[in-house]
């Protein structure tokens, strides 16, 4: 196969891990709606743990997203 | 090549300094940022912070909120005794991190954080105090991190085993986090604006549609600066959760 080519079929299978950062952080915002409106006054003291959730699990995503990125420009 | 999106990480030397055998000492555009987010970190809080007024002004209401912000962070997680021993260093790389990382965002301006070594070094820091003060306060009892109680023992040596393999890993989530948060953040905002001239020079209805890359540019932009903050903060935060393991070191 063609370099070129295996790069960019590589950068596509890397780009799938987004998939699986979305459905966590989906899974992450969907909880905390439910937990919140369950108990709205609770809800505001949970916002950190929240986003330091949400950073957690996009990083994953943002790590495939670079590992895309460099097949297709970095190398 | 200006429109290589790749492009904006690479390294320029600046000055050349005297060299020392062995070690690279060139001042490049990574290390003018590096000490200019420095500078506008220590700047600013220290011109905030020069009236000490007991009614403070605006910038003192910044830095005294962004002080109380990781304040509470340190106290929440590791107590006072955190608070006492590793405040000062929480709040540095916060602080770093953040100016750097702001810094980035200005157009054609270098975004330090976005070279690997950078968030690995500060990661090996905290890494190697984890283990220095775990060791020195704890003695041997700091081995207790990878023991968790109430553990039946024929799972026990297999649970050992992955919280080893969690605690050297650390250092590489800690730093790859960081680095592939800004790198990619970047890499995105000049992948998507490059579409914008593609666009434009095709004429027709497509160059019409190069509004829309155009405003998702302006979207991501906003998003960078969530971002920019963000990974500051849990950079900090997870210092936090990991200077703890080596003040109390039992689960």
């Amino acid at each position: 196969m063609d370099a070129e080519a295996a790069k960019l079929i590589g950068a596509g299978i890397a780009a799938i891990g987004m998939g699986g950062a979305g459905i966590g952080v989906g899974i992450i915002f969907g909880n905390f709606l439910q937990g919140a409106l369950r108990n709205p006054s609770e809800a505001p003291k949970q916002f950190g743990n929240l986003i330091f959730g949400f950073a957690v699990t996009e990083a994953l995503g943002i790590f495939s997203l670079a590992i895309a990125l460099i097949l297709l420009y970095g190398m | 090549m200006s429109n290589d999106p790749i492009h904006q990480f690479h390294i320029n030397p600046i000055v050349e300094l005297p060299q020392i055998p062995g070690i690279d000492t060139t001042f490049t555009n990574a290390s003018l940022f590096m000490v200019a987010g420095v500078g506008v970190a220590a700047a600013f809080m220290s011109w905030a912070m020069r009236p000490a007024a007991m009614v403070p002004g605006r910038a003192q209401v910044v830095a005294e909120t962004a002080y109380g912000f990781i304040h509470g962070m340190v106290s929440d997680t590791m107590g006072a005794e955190g608070v006492k021993k590793f405040f000062p260093l929480v709040f540095t790389l916060f602080l770093f991190i953040f100016a750097a990382n702001m810094l980035g965002m200005f157009p054609y301006w270098f975004a330090t954080t976005s070279q690997l070594i950078v968030p690995a070094a500060m990661a090996i820091i905290v890494f190697l105090t984890v283990i220095g003060v775990g060791f020195a306060k704890n003695g041997l009892k700091f081995l207790k991190l990878f023991v968790p109680s109430g553990v039946p023992w024929y799972i026990l040596w297999f649970v050992v085993i992955i919280e080893i393999i969690s605690f050297f890993s650390r250092p590489l989530s800690h730093s790859l986090r960081l680095w592939a948060n800004i790198f990619a953040g970047h890499l995105l905002l000049k992948v998507i604006a490059g579409f914008v001239p593609t666009m434009a020079a095709a004429g027709g209805l497509i160059a019409l549609g190069s509004v829309i890359p155009l405003a998702m540019t302006v979207a991501i932009y906003g998003l960078e600066f969530l971002v920019a903050f963000l990974q500051a903060y849990v950079f900090a935060m997870l210092t936090c959760i990991y200077l703890n393991d080596a003040l109390h070191p039992g689960h």
